[in-house]
């Protein structure tokens, strides 16, 4: 008798999991970046119109192939047509780079959130030199948050050639990390069913904290008017748009396989175009939440900068001018700075060059997407908050959550379809297969941990999905469209579900989106080709600053293997298949 | 004769005491700041106690326990408040050297803060650099012991279902073997629900289901 595939418990767990995986920490630092740079309020606009055209369709079709095949993505595609293995074998690959560069982001959440419980936090105080009269040169240059991301967190080298050795404090925490995750997919989806209620639930909670948190500081209006208003000169724009589809793109998690090994575990008449719909406005809305959050943040941190530049300024007059102390205020300081500059104009031309010029505007225009936002640029404004334990602890639970559901994701990507295989499965139970995955996944992701472990983490977070996810929609999409048929498809999903396929979806997936994913493949391969050298930003400690620099040419290899590895599985499993078929027909000869 | 000698003392008064003097020390107080409403108003009793502190700290040092209050000079107080000190030997002829008065000053810098109601910040002596506190380290990091509360825990759950895991697994195993076993049990138990005994559907044919209701009983009399 044939094990039957588990289940989900109820419909409410998977689409649980799909917002679970689907809402990761890109839609908290990687769409408010994008919203700031691309005309605030005006970004909705294309960001909408990518959802609805590119993000929905693409969506339902995975959740549908899934649903539809009961498998995991390299069953689903080879079921779809032999020759397409190759697919679903390039999702894992791409899964599985995925989670083992992902998971250290976690082990940097676990650090972070276990130096919350210190007064006062170790990256609001800068520590002192060696004799005690002055603080420490490098975290003088930069500030004390940056100071504690590159030399505490990562100790990070010069350059990505100074590999240093691995540092036993992040190790600990990675490894503590894929224990975490373990964990949750020990048991399948009778554990990863209950874990994802948490991991779905959780961070809405903590950004609803943050939201009243947020817009109950001071200057926290500056920052969420400027996100909202709207340039509208940005939408002639053609990044907007092309950062928009890609942000819809990658935010849904399309591609990796992910999707496709959630849904194959629900019941055959599972409705899940609802599940689809639900899932993508779940995540768009929840990347808005997440956008005014972070502005309110932002705006408070602006602010926060601001006044103590302008009160830097004040005392620097003050001492030099030897002022009334109290007399030059924010409000006159413009006026006192005319009136000493005409009356002792020699001392002013001294004292000059060393007043900055603040300005609100400027500090609300540093931009910050990635890791920067989520353990800098936050941390400064948390250092400045009443009871900043609790608000640190609160957030990088918060990160852990979304980065915790996102890996179980990832890893349902890897472990589907190596528990479909019937090889492995009868050779080890669950439990081991997944133990050796996310074991290979630790002694890998150990690399990370070094001292120039960040540069490799910027390579595979640039690099190692893009282009390649790009790649195998585009394959799936014209699959299931002219390959497998899209009548076929059509009459199985209203054999399976009881319902028709609406108009839409069909035009979308025969004709837009397809489209779209071209001229999105065509636009980065040749930014790719404009650029020339590719450069990474590396930590200066002698400057306290950001330097750009060229990657030397074995990362460029890693880069192109990267990007090789998993594109070439398609036309290489392709040719296989044909090649063993054609074999296999020259043994048996035909029958007379 | 004595105007004379007086006009020398203050020429020589103000010889030693000026901006940027050998030996001389800026000093610098921001009272608004620190203190907010209750500031107080800098006058010359204030300098006074500037002055008795001063000499206070240098009556510490070794050799020098004679200085008095009249060996402390301040000059050029501005509004900022800031002025100039110097300390005079007994002699009040020279000032005494610079590195005397700064070591002086280090070793009692927080009486002469409290004095004043300030702080290190508020209350500045310019070329004398305040010795910062050193930052309190526990013996022990605090977040390693965090990390292995939370460590042990994990890997105390993981065990229980890799545990519980295998021994479902050896349940089911054992399973088919005692499926016949059980099938002669079922003959002999009879399963009751809801207080009613149910009977196997085709073991004894013609049996009623008393879980159902009579016919009589269920449709109400005319």
């Amino acid at each position: 008798m044939e094990k039957s595939r588990p289940l989900w418990a109820n419909p409410l767990q998977f689409v649980f999991a799909c917002i679970s995986y689907a809402v990761g920490l890109g839609n908290v630092w990687r769409f408010p970046y994008l919203c700031q740079m691309y005309g605030g309020g005006s970004f909705l606009v294309p960001y909408f119109v990518m959802l609805i055209v590119e993000g929905m369709p693409l969506l339902y079709l995975e959740l549908a192939v899934g649903q539809r095949m009961r498998q995991g993505s390299v069953g689903a595609w080879k079921t779809i047509s032999p020759y397409l293995g190759g697919v679903g074998l390039a999702s894992v690959v791409v899964s599985f780079f995925l989670s083992m560069y992902y998971n250290i982001i976690n082990a940097w959440a676990f650090w972070y959130l276990f130096h919350s419980f210190q007064d006062p936090l170790p990256w609001s105080v800068c520590p002192l030199n060696d004799n005690h009269t002055g603080y420490d040169e490098e975290c003088e240059k930069a500030s004390s948050t940056q100071y504690f991301w590159y030399r505490k967190t990562l100790n990070i080298s010069p350059s990505i050639q100074d590999s240093g050795h691995v540092q036993w404090e992040p190790a600990l925490c990675l490894v503590l990390a894929w224990l975490v995750v373990y964990l949750c997919i020990l048991r399948g989806t009778q554990s990863t069913g209950k874990v994802v209620y948490f991991t779905a639930l959780l961070p809405y909670c903590v950004l609803m904290i943050y939201l009243v948190r947020g817009l109950t500081l001071h200057g926290a209006t500056n920052g969420i008017a400027y996100m909202f208003t709207p340039k509208l000169e940005q939408l002639a724009n053609p990044k907007a748009w092309i950062n928009a589809a890609t942000q819809i793109f990658f935010s849904l998690g399309l591609g990796f396989g992910s999707l496709i090994a959630f849904a194959s575990y629900n019941e055959p008449s599972n409705n899940c175009q609802k599940h689809a719909v639900i899932v993508s406005l779940i995540n768009t809305s929840t990347s808005i939440f997440a956008s005014i959050v972070t502005f309110s943040i932002y705006g408070f941190k602006a602010t926060f900068n601001y006044e103590s530049c302008l009160n830097k300024v004040i005392l620097l007059l003050t001492n030099s001018f030897d002022l009334e102390d109290g007399f030059l205020t924010a409000s006159n300081l413009e006026q006192v700075k005319g009136y000493l500059a005409s009356t002792f104009p020699g001392k002013y031309s001294e004292v000059l060059p060393q007043m900055r010029n603040c300005s609100l505007q400027s500090e609300l225009a540093t931009a910050v997407q990635g890791t920067g936002l989520s353990f800098i640029v936050y941390t400064e404004a948390i250092k400045n908050m009443e009871v900043s334990q609790l608000w640190s602890v609160l957030y990088f639970f918060m990160l852990l959550m979304l980065g915790i559901g996102s890996m179980l994701g990832n890893t349902a990507a890897i472990l589907t379809p190596l528990t479909d295989s019937k090889v492995i499965s009868s050779h080890l139970p669950k439990e081991a297969i997944s133990g050796l995955v996310c074991l290979v996944n630790c002694v890998i992701g150990l690399v990370f941990t070094m001292e120039s472990g960040n540069y490799w983490f910027d390579i595979f977070n640039d690099y190692a999905a893009t282009l390649s996810l790009l790649l195998i929609v585009l394959v799936e999409t014209i699959a299931v469209c002219y390959v497998y048929g899209l009548r076929r498809f059509e009459s199985d999903l209203e054999a399976m579900t009881g319902r028709g396929l609406n108009w839409y979806w069909k035009a979308m997936w025969a004709g837009m989106s397809p489209l779209l994913i071209v001229s999105l493949f065509v636009f980065y391969l040749s930014d790719y080709i404009l650029t020339g050298t590719l450069q990474y930003q590396a930590w200066d400690a002698f400057q306290g600053q950001l330097v750009t620099k060229d990657y030397p040419p074995y990362a460029l290899a890693v880069i192109g293997l990267l990007v090789a590895s998993s594109t070439m599985c398609i036309p290489l499993v392709a040719l296989g298949t044909f090649i063993t078929r054609c074999l296999k027909r020259g043994d048996t000869p035909p029958a007379a | 004769m004595l105007c004379l000698l007086f006009f020398l003392v203050t020429a020589i008064h103000a010889e030693l005491c000026q901006p940027d003097a050998e030996n001389a020390f800026k000093v610098r107080l921001s009272i608004r700041t620190a203190l907010g409403d209750k500031a107080y108003a800098w006058d010359t009793n204030e300098e006074y106690l500037f002055k008795a502190m001063v000499a206070f700290s240098m009556r510490k040092v070794p050799n020098r326990e004679t200085t008095e209050i009249s060996n402390v000079l301040l000059c050029n107080v501005t509004q900022r408040v800031s002025f100039w000190f110097v300390v005079t030997d007994p002699s009040k002829n020279h000032t005494l050297p610079a590195v005397e008065i700064q070591s002086a000053i280090r070793m009692n810098r927080n009486r002469i803060n409290n004095a004043f109601f300030l702080n290190d910040q508020t209350l500045e002596f310019l070329k004398i650099p305040s010795t910062l506190a050193p930052p309190t380290d526990p013996s022990m990091p605090i977040w390693i012991i965090i990390f292995s509360v939370i460590f042990c825990i994990v890997i105390v759950a993981v065990m229980l279902l890799i545990l519980s895991g295998i021994r479902q697994r050896r349940r089911k195993s054992k399973g088919p073997s005692e499926v016949d076993d059980t099938e002669d049990k079922c003959e002999n138990m009879i399963t009751i629900e809801n207080g009613i005994p149910c009977d196997p559907l085709d073991t004894k044919g013609g049996h009623i289901n008393d879980a159902f209701m009579t016919e009589d009983e269920r449709l109400t009399p005319l």
